[in-house]
């Protein structure tokens, strides 16, 4: 079974650590929440993962069914499965929705294999319905001018698009409405299954009553310091983060 | 005078456009043409040869390359005429005519239907229109002032000028398909002098494409380290006039070889509640200079300016443009935009002018470049002259470089930096190109930026 393994990670943005020493292992089928106070390193983490020329790893590794994905290229390790919803999707003026996601779904084809464009719309409408997205969006261009809710709605778009083995969703549910976020849950819901694994940033507990996680990390100071099922995510949201600073301080 | 420093080296004003060069080409003009005609090519020649070239110190001509103006080295273009219809990469299935001209003379002719003909619309030749339409190309064949700088190439653009496309649209007649005209020159050597004039009367509405392309030149893209080298000459003009409710629009794809200096010079013309549209296309030549003048001229005139230009080795791209509003409650909207690979150059100077009566004027400038190399290098002179009190005119330019923010987003989808990159490029163009209405004519434009794009652009290996 391949799963995605963060060995002992250090992560760095210039001299700076900011992810010390951290350690997973994410199965596929699996859903993992991450929940932590602001600044603890949860960001830090999945983009890392992705591959952000920013962010250092200093020391550990992360496997993708066994093997080391430190020395590819952002590109190489979305093409091998790993995808980052990201909490402030980029506007890309002037590439259209279309365009943007065939170009993806191509860079995933072999050399001289032609994209069968009929059936990349109907799929391409399909998700947008499931994801309740206007049919009009495709000629828009990337999340230019987009509410927030509507940007998150197109991460979820193309993450059902290109069909990920490890989906890394960072603070979806940031920004987001009630209805939206039920939306976007809903989408996150219908991707569940044996084929994906997850690992969702959430700073609330809200989003984890639409996407019932299987196991809760709480993070802290750049390191998982509590681990647990769905009820941990609950103590957190009655007790506070202050209630695991005070138990760090005590250990 | 006296005291200014002589330009080097284009110390000769006329280079080969010698006195009996004028002659021989006076004496193969055909017997049909009127009088004015020759005269007016005799006054132009006059003019171009009495004035001086360009000088390091007129404004005009600021952070513009002047060593290559010398217009010696060319032989004349005597016109053996190749290729009937020589293949462009320019196919626009729906074309309602098209005219092709090559070093000058016309080779190619797809005539109007005949439903089409009835309608009074003509694509024709100047030197037909010299005779069915004498009066109309008179009042409009380079009528307009040259402001720009260029007035010197613009006297011999009228001296030498062999023939063109001249397209009449009658009152309330309305074109969909565009006419395309290609104007091309078999390169080395040559020294060409295209000219499209369009007269759109009372309520028409016309789409007409110019193409300039270089015949059999053979050469695969100039490497970034090579010197320059000009083999060729292209010396244009088009003169659009849009009458009262009329609307033109205008797209220009200039494909000139690398080793071409090429002149552009674009007069418009609009009157009230006309609209003027012109998108023009720079991706050939070595150093490529276009002017565009655009006056409004009566109340709800509107011309909008558009320009995509893909800057690759070491050629030189340089804009001038003038906005000029005449009368109150006109409307002008510029937008050009370059992308610069490796040591190329671009220029846009533009000046907005609203006179002193033209209140409500609504005037926009913005030129936006992208810096794809740390080598290459973009000036931008943006400009305003307001006589009037109630306007709004704003301007600017920006100098950006690919966001890695961007690249990234694009990256962590599984697309490759290479494409990538490009996808970027093609989104910072789309918001000229999608102001195009006509969609095949907004695909063929991009498949041309592509071909040159992947012939200029070998990304950075890893």
């Amino acid at each position: 079974m391949s799963s995605l393994e963060i060995r002992d990670l250090h992560v760095a943005i210039g001299e700076k650590p900011i992810v010390k020493s951290l350690s997973l292992t994410i199965n596929p089928g699996e859903v993992h929440a991450i929940m932590g106070p602001n600044g603890t390193g949860k960001s830090t983490l999945a983009k890392a993962i992705a591959g952000h020329p920013d962010y250092t790893i200093t020391q550990g590794d992360v496997l993708l069914g066994g093997k080391s994905i430190l020395e590819q290229e952002p590109d190489e390790r979305a093409r091998a499965g790993i995808f980052l919803a990201f909490q402030y999707p980029s506007e890309i003026p002037g590439v259209s929705i279309a365009n943007f996601l065939r170009a993806a779904v191509q860079a995933r084809m072999g050399e001289g294999e032609e994209l069968d464009a009929t059936a990349y719309y109907k799929r391409l409408y399909q998700k947008m319905d499931l994801l309740k997205i206007d049919r009009k969006f495709t000629s828009r261009s990337v999340n230019e001018g987009f509410s927030g809710g509507e940007k998150k709605r197109c991460e979820i778009l193309q993450m059902a698009m290109l069909e990920p083995r490890f989906a890394l969703m960072d603070e979806t549910d940031s920004g987001l409405d009630i209805d939206a976020l039920r939306i976007v849950a809903e989408g996150v819901n219908t991707l569940r299954g044996p084929g994906l694994g997850v690992m969702l940033i959430t700073h609330y507990q809200r989003l984890l009553e639409y996407i019932v996680p299987d196991f809760v990390h709480v993070m802290y100071d750049g390191r998982i310091v509590k681990s647990g099922d769905k009820s941990l995510a609950l103590e957190l949201e009655s007790r506070g983060y202050d209630w695991v600073k005070q138990e760090l301080a005590v250990a | 005078m006296s005291t200014s420093l002589s330009p080097t080296p284009a110390t000769n004003p006329i280079g080969d456009f010698t006195a009996e060069r004028f002659n021989a080409h006076l004496a193969g003009i055909p017997n049909s043409v009127p009088a004015w005609w020759i005269e007016r090519k005799r006054s132009a020649y006059a003019e171009f040869a009495s004035l001086p070239m360009p000088a390091r110190t007129d404004e005009t001509w600021r952070f513009s390359s002047r060593e290559h103006l010398s217009l010696s080295g060319l032989s004349s273009a005597t016109g053996e005429t190749r290729a009937a219809s020589p293949a462009t990469g320019i196919e626009i299935e729906d074309a309602a005519a098209r005219l092709t001209f090559v070093d000058g003379k016309l080779s190619g002719r797809t005539p109007l239907s005949r439903e089409l003909t009835s309608s009074g619309i003509v694509v024709g030749t100047i030197l037909e229109g010299l005779t069915t339409h004498s009066e109309l190309l008179r009042k409009h064949f380079m009528a307009q002032p040259q402001k720009l700088g260029s007035e010197k190439f613009a006297a011999l653009h009228t001296a030498f000028i062999p023939d063109g496309a001249f397209i009449y649209v009658p009152r309330n007649v309305e074109l969909k398909s565009p006419i395309v005209i290609t104007h091309a020159s078999t390169g080395a050597g040559s020294a060409v002098f295209p000219h499209t004039l369009v007269v759109a009367e009372e309520n028409s509405r016309v789409t007409v494409v110019d193409v300039f392309v270089t015949l059999d030149s053979g050469r695969t893209g100039r490497s970034p380290e090579s010197k320059v080298t000009i083999d060729a000459f292209a010396c244009g003009a088009n003169d659009l006039y849009a009458a009262h409710g009329a609307s033109i629009t205008y797209a220009a794809a200039q494909l000139w070889s690398d080793a071409t200096l090429s002149f552009q010079l674009n007069s418009t013309l609009v009157r009230r509640d006309a609209r003027v549209q012109s998108l023009n296309l720079h991706l050939g030549g070595s150093q490529a200079r276009h002017e565009s003048l655009s006056q409004l001229q009566a109340p709800g005139a509107f011309s909008e300016m558009l320009a995509v230009s893909l800057a690759s080795a070491d050629q030189e791209f340089d804009q001038r443009t003038l906005q000029i509003h005449q009368a109150p409650n006109t409307k002008s909207d510029l937008l050009y935009k370059n992308a610069l690979l490796d040591k190329a150059r671009t220029i846009f100077s533009g000046l907005i002018i609203v006179d002193s009566d033209a209140q409500k004027t609504d005037a926009y400038q913005s030129n936006r470049n992208l810096m794809l190399s740390d080598n290459a290098d973009a000036s931008s002179l943006p400009g305003l002259e307001i006589q009037a009190n109630d306007v709004r005119c704003t301007h600017g330019s920006t100098t950006s470089r690919i966001d890695p923010t961007q690249l990234f987003y694009l990256e962590s989808r599984g697309i490759s930096p290479a494409v990538a990159r490009e996808l970027l490029v093609f989104g910072f163009f789309e918001e000229v190109l999608n102001r195009l209405e006509n969609e095949s004519l907004h695909a063929v434009l991009i498949r041309l930026i592509e071909h040159h794009f992947r012939r200029a652009w070998q990304p950075p290996s890893k």
